[in-house]
């Protein structure tokens, strides 16, 4: 008898299995929380798209709860959500573009034809700025707080509901 | 089997870049031992954008700033260690092809070579068994019959 | 006008296989448990109609592909008016609806080769069979209905004309390897249904084994050639010179085929000695689980493969909800049903039996092993631990120390005798082999390569003793004959079959040994002019220009290749195309194969100046990888040709009527 017991662990052991299968069935693989979350926004010193002269650092980005969105003139994605970043600048919150293996040209090209959400842009044409965030394609969206330490990060397009539901939120959060 | 290797499913995180060719760079070494650990490095880090790749198979532009991180940092005399950890503080544990050993890794590694036990413990268990098993059952005349028998059958 | 509704010829064809084989699974099925002659009898003409009918629907499928018929969603997806006709007959099968109903009608097939060639089998028997088939064929004809339907229809607006097939797949390997693949994942559904057939009729004895031999290997086989043909397809056409990536969807295909393999080696046992009964059973049910399992973890979109095929949520849910129901029901019946008691066969510590034992346990700790690092950043993931990723590192550390040990016992196995034999007799078969593959192998990389390598030697050595003492023993076994060669002639096919199996393992792992270890590769800056040496071969770009294909444009450098001063000089073409219709760029690799050493020659990026990024690979025994997988599939196939069988066939009503005496153990 004890056997049969044992050989029924074997159906149990396999349900539990496909449970964790189950569970994943709703998840997104490829989503994945930045390794710098809660860590420094990473040091770094670059000049600003609209000027070549003026050197900006990590500073920037302390005092005050700011989104950092990286985006390049190549990425349609980027395009398709400035309305959305848009619309958070017009809410108040600052907002700081991290201009990602672009040359200059075209990054502003794209800002007079898209509209320019960002108090400032970070020129960042070898990615290396990106490197350090983690970055591994656009667009990309941090959430850092007044004392520089990234508190959110939203992966790819930003749509009106991620705005609504996660971004908003996320910001009122760490004000 | 890896029927469409290569292709980025992500898709809202365009790139630029063509999608299926191998991250080919020429790159100069003067010691062939650093080549080898270039060679190590590259092929245990996932790229990150891309599906299921090494960064030294894959064509992403990320892969490709990777590989070129991780020449500099060899070329800096850091060592593998060093390299590693540099980029799994800017890309997390995810990249690592050889998770490491860590409270949450402990089943992954620790499973198999319980296994491996198990095993030893149910074949000498179950030998042990057989073998009381054959020798109450039989005689040793029977035995050296059946034997034979047994042998003629398996040349057939 | 008849054009216009073949789409709807192979829908409604798919329907009533569907009914077909609800019948079949319901009908034999109680047919058996109440004894009813007339309702088992349903079996045979509903496997055969289904297998009809399903190839009407796949037969129509196939015609809107040929003909262009855009208005069939799939169709528009996956080709192209360009596209050439063998590429527009393959593609069927390079998309995830097609591909499922390509299953389906393997499996139809299976079920009809079981039922037709079964005259001989008890008639409950078969029929039990028939209705477990009935019931997986439900399963998969209704996933196809609800969730992949093929014959979706783009009306009223139909495109002008089809996105095109994915470039990746317009190639020789990709035609061939699903379907083989499939052939034996869906094979292994024979070997399944005879399992639940003994267990539900209580008729698990040594002619059960006998009927179920053939089928498992056959479906091993078609499973070995799938899995070789995928590694060479990555190989040639992927453009990094990888032939196994630890990927998931190659670990779905390995775990089926370890577990598979220790099913033929296990059935050996059962059918020579009647025992590892209910063990065998339980591969019997693991293999297609671990089949349907592959299928899940491929189709569902849950691991972060590389595999764009499904990622649908509800297909997801409803392959899950198959397995599920499959896997739970089958162990419930085993729990329930396996033999109580099976009288004790005795063995010693050094017999075929014990090393078969130790062979079967190995085989299981691989596959969990796999298992486990393939499904493992999932679980973590579930329980909120974070991502991590597990790959050949990891596989490698496992797999390899594991073979190695297998290897030991694979050399002693074949010479082993059932039962017992005293160690001075196996000493005295082995002793020579043992020294000689040490011998040998550990010189060999040193005559081969100059240069010493310790897994190189590990490798040959394994191999060596795998392949050894089996010679020995062929001169053993042929000692009493006329001749050698008249020996050999009298040994049986399943002997035969035996010996090429170690043997094709033997040759992959001195594949995998070599070319891993003495593959050399250099990424060079190449114009027109450069010269490089690469093992001793000479390659210099001649020229490079471009050429228009049927659906692409592609770049091509031309490579002259010497070998030395004085070798036969031939040219290498690599190329960069442009798929037109997709816009996707692909690096179309040149190779010059040879047995003992492949070239290989991709082209990377423009570098501006004129001059092209290349790699240049030197792969030393690349080609005995899948030598090594052919042999073993040929193997498998020549045991099943074996008298032995045929010859069951004959005796089998004999062997039903025994059965049914109280003496047979395997009476539940």
């Amino acid at each position: 008898m004890t056997r049969r017991l044992l050989l029924l662990l074997l159906p149990i052991g396999f349900v539990g299995i496909a449970l964790f299968l189950y569970q994943g069935l709703g998840r997104d693989p490829s989503q994945r929380d930045s390794a710098l979350m809660a860590r420094d926004f990473p040091a770094f010193e670059a000049s600003t798209l609209r000027d070549a002269n003026r050197q900006v650092d990590q500073s920037l980005l302390t005092g005050e709860v700011t989104l950092v969105n990286v985006w390049g003139e190549w990425c349609p994605a980027c395009k398709q959500e400035m309305p959305q970043l848009l619309e958070l600048a017009d809410n108040g919150i600052r907002m700081v573009g991290i201009n990602y293996r672009d040359t200059r040209e075209k990054g502003l090209e794209f800002l007079s034809e898209f509209g320019d959400p960002f108090e400032v842009n970070v020129f960042d044409p070898e990615g290396s700025l990106g490197f350090d965030l983690g970055v591994y394609g656009a667009p990309e969206t941090f959430l850092v707080d007044a004392d520089g330490v990234i508190r959110y990060h939203h992966k790819g397009y930003v749509s009106p509901e991620d705005v609504r539901e996660r971004i908003l939120p996320e910001v009122e959060k760490w004000r | 089997m890896a029927l469409m290797r290569g292709i980025f499913a992500v898709m809202l995180l365009a790139l630029a870049g063509s999608v299926v060719a191998a991250g080919i760079e020429v790159r100069e070494f003067d010691d062939p031992v650093m080549e080898q650990r270039y060679r190590d490095l590259t092929a245990s880090m996932r790229c990150p954008l891309c599906e299921n790749q090494a960064i030294d198979d894959s064509d992403a532009p990320i892969s490709g700033d990777m590989r070129e991180r991780v020449y500099q940092l060899l070329q800096d005399g850091q060592s593998d260690i060093e390299i590693i950890n540099h980029m799994v503080q800017r890309f997390g544990e995810y990249i690592l092809y050889n998770p490491r050993l860590e409270n949450r890794t402990y089943l992954l590694w620790g499973l198999p070579i319980g296994l491996v036990v198990l095993g030893m413990l149910v074949v000498v268990l179950m030998v042990r068994a057989r073998r009381n098993a054959s020798a109450k059952a039989l005689s040793a005349e029977e035995r050296a019959r059946l034997d034979a028998l047994i042998n003629r059958e398996r040349s057939s | 006008m008849l054009i216009k509704i073949i789409p709807e010829i192979g829908h409604f064809a798919l329907v009533i296989a569907l009914l077909m084989a609800v019948v079949q699974a319901v009908m034999p099925l109680a047919g058996a448990a109440t004894r009813r002659p007339l309702w088992m009898a349903y079996g045979r003409p509903m496997a055969i109609g289904q297998f009809l009918f399903v190839t009407i629907a796949y037969l129509c499928l196939t015609a809107s592909y040929m003909l262009d018929d855009f208005s069939v969603a799939n169709v528009a997806n996956n080709s192209n008016s360009l596209l050439p006709w063998y590429y527009k007959f393959s593609a069927v099968w390079g998309n995830h609806e097609g591909s499922v109903l390509l299953w389906s009608l393997m499996l139809a097939g299976w079920g009809f080769a079981a039922s037709v060639f079964s005259g001989d089998l008890p008639r409950d028997m078969v029929a039990r069979v028939q209705g477990i088939m009935g019931m997986v064929c439900v399963g998969f004809l209704l996933f196809i209905l609800m969730t992949s339907n093929p014959f979706e229809r783009l009306l009223p607006n139909m495109p002008q004309d089809g996105a095109d097939l994915n470039p990746l797949l317009q190639d020789f390997g990709l035609v061939v390897h699903p379907p083989m693949l499939y052939m034996g994942y869906v094979g292994f559904s024979v070997v399944f249904a005879f399992a639940i057939a003994a267990l539900l009729g209580g008729r698990l004895d040594a002619a059960w084994t006998r009927w179920a031999r053939p089928w498992t290997n056959v479906a091993w086989a078609f499973l070995t050639v799938g899995i070789a043909l995928g590694s060479w397809w990555a190989y040639y056409e992927l453009g990094w010179g990888g032939w196994w990536f630890w990927d998931p969807v190659e670990n779905a295909s390995l775990l089926p085929w370890l577990t598979g393999t220790a099913l033929v080696h296990s059935l050996a046992v059962t059918e020579k000695r009647g025992s590892f009964k209910s063990w065998t059973v339980l591969l019997a049910i693991s293999t297609f689980s671990l089949s349907l399992m592959g299928t899940f973890l491929v189709r569902s979109g849950v691991l972060t493969s590389v595999h764009a095929f499904a990622n649908d949520p509800t297909r997801g849910f409803f392959i899950l909800m198959l397995l599920a129901i499959t896997v739970t029901l089958s162990l419930l019946v085993f729990a329930l049903r396996a033999p109580r008691v099976s009288h004790k066969v005795g063995f010693n510590w050094l017999s075929r039996d014990s090393l078969l034992l130790i062979n079967n346990i190995i085989l299981v700790i691989m596959t969990v092993t796999v298992l486990l690092g393939t499904v493992y950043p999932l679980i973590l993931d579930s329980l909120g631990l974070g991502k991590i990723s597990v790959g050949p590192p990891y596989f490698n550390a496992l797999f390899v120390p594991l073979t190695v040990v297998m290897c030991v016992f694979m050399g002693l196995g074949p010479v082993a005798r059932w039962k017992s034999m005293s160690g001075r007799e196996l000493w005295r078969k082995l002793g020579l082999a043992a020294a000689a593959a040490i011998v040998l192998g550990v010189a060999m990389p040193l005559v081969y390569g100059g240069e010493w390598n310790l897994w190189v030697s590990l490798g040959i050595v394994s191999a060596l003793w795998i392949v050894l003492p089996m010679v020995r023993d062929l001169f053993d076994k042929t000692r009493h004959a006329s001749s050698f060669v008249a020996g050999l002639r009298k040994l049986s096919l399943s002997y035969w079959g035996m010996v090429l199996g170690h043997v094709g393992i033997a040759v992959t792992i001195v594949g995998v040994a070599v070319v891993s270890n003495y593959n050399i590769e250099r990424n060079v800056r190449m114009s027109p002019g450069t010269t490089v040496e690469v093992a001793g071969y000479q390659f210099t770009m001649t020229e490079l220009t471009n050429r228009r294909g049927p659906n692409f444009l592609a770049d091509t450098s031309i490579i002259q290749v010497q070998r030395g001063d004085e070798g036969r000089s031939f040219v290498m073409r690599p190329e960069k195309r442009l798929y037109l219709a997709t816009g996707m760029p692909m690096t179309q690799v040149a190779l010059r194969p040879g047995l003992f050493r492949d070239l290989y020659v991709a082209m990377g990026e423009d570098l501006g100046d004129g001059s092209y990024a290349m790699r240049v690979q030197y792969k030393p025994f690349v080609r005995w990888l899948w030598l090594g997988g052919l042999l073993m599939a040929f193997g498998g196939i020549l045991a099943v040709a074996d008298k032995r069988y045929r010859r069951a066939a004959a005796r089998q009503p004999a062997s039903s009527r025994i059965d049914q005496s109280p003496s047979q153990e395997a009476t539940v």
